[in-house]
């Protein structure tokens, strides 16, 4: 299952890069992107675990950027 | 400029006073320290705040944290005015990112302001205004002029002329009358159209773009990995650095201030972030430029490819050709040209044949169809048709045996229409497919762009591919091919080595081109399976596009290129300079914020058209 989502106030491209990073080393993602040019975040993951995991992302999300907000 | 940005803004025009007049008050020891704490804690509280927020989450490499450290380093050395000075710049520094970042943002996402607001419907007599994921298959649309198309559709009523420049980046009008295909996206000029829908909202032509466009940021190009890579280590790297060179050479000459100063420099610019911003943004403004074009870049990693791409391979009918036969040559014995185009068109006015549409196509003047009193199609072979009281015989050297007219064959290639009055032979009209007539240009653009091959794949005759190649220039030819051996021949030149981009229209095509390095599909409009299996997908059906992406594409690498020589080197400059004591921290804020915005403005520049 892939979805994507808008990201708020995403400041920095080095913090994207982070995110990504982050979100990729999730159990159950099988690919992620945290685009700062267009402030979207892309999770591809598996459907029985996708809301843990965009849970998770929006954790990881947090710890890089506090102020980054994760429209859901 | 959003609120924030007006609010960053003002704090730092306070701030840069309070600094300015921290300067020229006469204070010395703590009074200056003092001084330059009031602008420093004006534009730095929220960076400290957030490194301290950071740092309570382990975010050791955090670039708000490293600024914060080496300011209040600054501090504790005594260089007070430097301090404030590098949390001024900083956050110019991310002002100005903010706002170009921004402003790229909004000129691509109005570049490609496509999507229509609303559809007219027409329902049981009564106009409603709906939103046009609304509209079912097969309703009927008005559209009003200065209005968005918002479905695909064929019109049943009315004439108008379409704006199709947002999507195939073509400036001139399209003219649409009874019967023809309108694509959801352009712009109604003139006239009301009435039109029957045929797709849903998120089949049609502008709901597929948009999701093409906006799913490209999440295709990056290899060098935007390999400097996200790159910055996970450079900044790790440059902050050990910058301990080692507070606390070792201190050890031997005990001066602890000048190295804790050099130390500082390299937290100052340990920060990759003109190289992480200005990669992606440079990406951006390429796909946004070439989407200006009607050259929609599915990622990235594609305008990465098509940079290197040293072989194109195109598909004939319909991408190098028009894919619709006309008139090439006329060739009478001994009557004038017109005289042999006027009695065959008129012949074949009442057919409905692609041969006969194209010969009557290519008559200038009025066909008086009531000349003709009797037509007999002759199947396999042409027609006999009574006209102004003779008969004549337009068709194949078959007919022409048949009615014992002395015919002889072209030496042109092509499909040959004789024609004959009674025995008489009169002379024949080749028809070909015609060639496009930008494909010429387009191939030679190729090559003069440095492209070392240009390929011809064809399933039509070798004797028609050969002839066309010549006229286009084109390096090598493999006609009569099948589709599975058009793949075959593409494997065959990647094992080869080659960098292949593959143009094709995409409709039969769709192997080939997912196996390329490159595929690029041509005259996408409404075509589904074009969009779907292409890597890059060109909206009008000019091979001249073609040319015109590669130098987009070859633009944006060099600038990606520039601004990662130019930051890491400065970078780097300034790291060994500073080490070895001749650089300062206002070296270090032109290798942290110089660079970022030189290099931002520069990644701008990919926004910009070509000029030819």
């Amino acid at each position: 299952m892939k979805k994507t989502f808008k990201l708020e106030d995403l400041d920095c491209a080095n913090c994207a890069a982070k995110m990504e990073a982050a979100i990729k080393k999730l159990d159950g993602v099988q690919n992620a992107t945290v685009s700062f040019m267009t402030q979207k975040m892309t999770i591809e993951a598996d459907e029985a675990v996708f809301d843990q995991v965009v849970k998770a992302a929006v954790k990881c999300i947090a710890k890089v950027e506090p102020d980054c907000r994760v429209i859901l | 400029m959003t609120r924030r940005q007006k609010k960053t803004l003002w704090r730092i025009v306070a701030a840069a006073l309070l600094t300015l007049v921290a300067a020229l008050l006469p204070l010395e020891g703590i009074g200056k320290a003092l001084a330059f704490a009031v602008p420093y804690l004006v534009i730095g509280y929220d960076v400290l705040w957030s490194a301290a927020r950071n740092i309570a989450h382990g975010q050791v490499f955090d670039e708000k944290f490293l600024m914060a450290l080496a300011t209040l380093g600054a501090f504790g050395t005594g260089e007070y005015p430097e301090a404030a000075a590098v949390m001024l710049f900083y956050q110019i520094g991310e002002w100005f990112q903010s706002i170009a970042v921004g402003r790229s943002r909004k000129s691509i996402a109005a570049l490609m302001d496509i999507r229509p607001e609303f559809a007219t419907v027409l329902r049981d007599g009564e106009e409603s205004e709906v939103d046009p994921e609304e509209v079912a298959l097969g309703e009927t649309i008005l559209i009003r002029p200065g209005e968005r198309v918002p479905l695909d559709g064929t019109v049943l009523e009315g004439s108008s002329s379409l704006d199709t420049a947002a999507l195939t980046g073509e400036s001139l009008p399209v003219d649409v009358t009874e019967g023809a295909r309108v694509i959801s996206g352009s712009i109604n000029l003139t006239g009301l159209l009435r039109v029957r829908t045929e797709s849903v909202y998120q089949d049609s032509t502008v709901a597929r773009i948009l999701e093409l466009v906006e799913n490209s940021a999440e295709k990056k190009a290899r060098v935007e990995n390999y400097i996200t890579r790159f910055a996970r280590w450079y900044t790790p790297c440059v902050v050990i650095g910058a301990v080692l060179l507070a606390l070792i050479p201190p050890l031997f000459d005990g001066n602890w201030a000048m190295w804790i100063n050099r130390a500082l420099i390299f937290l100052v610019v340990s920060c990759p972030c003109a190289l992480v911003v200005s990669v992606p943004l440079s990406f951006f403004g390429g796909i946004g430029a070439a989407s200006r074009e009607g050259i929609l870049v599915k990622g990235a990693n594609y305008l990465e490819a098509l940079a290197t791409v040293d072989t194109v391979a195109f598909d004939k009918t319909g991408t190098l050709t028009q894919g619709e036969f006309a008139v090439d040559a006329i060739h009478p014995r001994e009557i004038p040209e017109d005289e042999l185009l006027d009695i065959a068109a008129v012949a074949e006015s009442h057919s409905s044949h692609p041969v006969a549409e194209s010969i009557v196509a290519a008559h200038k003047g009025h066909i008086d169809k009531s000349r003709v009193s009797k037509v007999e199609e002759l199947a396999g072979r042409g027609i006999r048709a009574v006209v102004d009281g003779q008969t004549f015989y337009v068709g194949n050297g078959k007919l022409m045996e048949e009615v014992g007219a002395d015919y002889h064959d072209c030496h042109l290639s092509g499909t040959v229409i004789h024609v004959a009055k009674e025995a008489e032979y009169l002379g024949h009209i080749v028809i070909n497919d015609q060639l496009k007539p930008d494909a010429k240009e387009s191939i030679a653009a190729l090559k003069a762009l440095g492209v070392k091959q240009t390929v011809m794949l064809t399933g039509d005759r070798q004797q028609v591919a050969e002839n066309a190649a010549r006229a286009l220039g084109v390096d090598r030819v493999y006609a009569q091919l099948l589709p599975a051996e058009k793949v075959e021949k593409v494997e065959q030149m990647l094992r080869d080595g080659a960098r292949l981009a593959f143009v094709g229209d995409g409709i039969n095509d769709a192997p080939v081109l997912s196996r390329a390095d490159v595929g690029v599909a041509m005259g996408a409009m409404g075509s589904d399976a074009a969009i779907e299996s292409a890597d890059i997908v060109l909206m009008d059906d000019k091979p001249s596009r073609l040319p015109l992406a590669v130098k987009l594409a070859r633009k944006t690498m060099r600038i990606v290129r520039e601004n990662i020589v130019f930051a890491l080197g400065v970078k780097l400059l300034i790291l060994a300079l500073g080490a070895l004591g001749f650089a300062n921290m206002w070296w270090a804020v032109f290798g942290d914020v110089g660079v970022l915005i030189l290099a931002i403005l520069n990644a701008m520049r990919c926004m910009l058209p070509i000029r030819n």
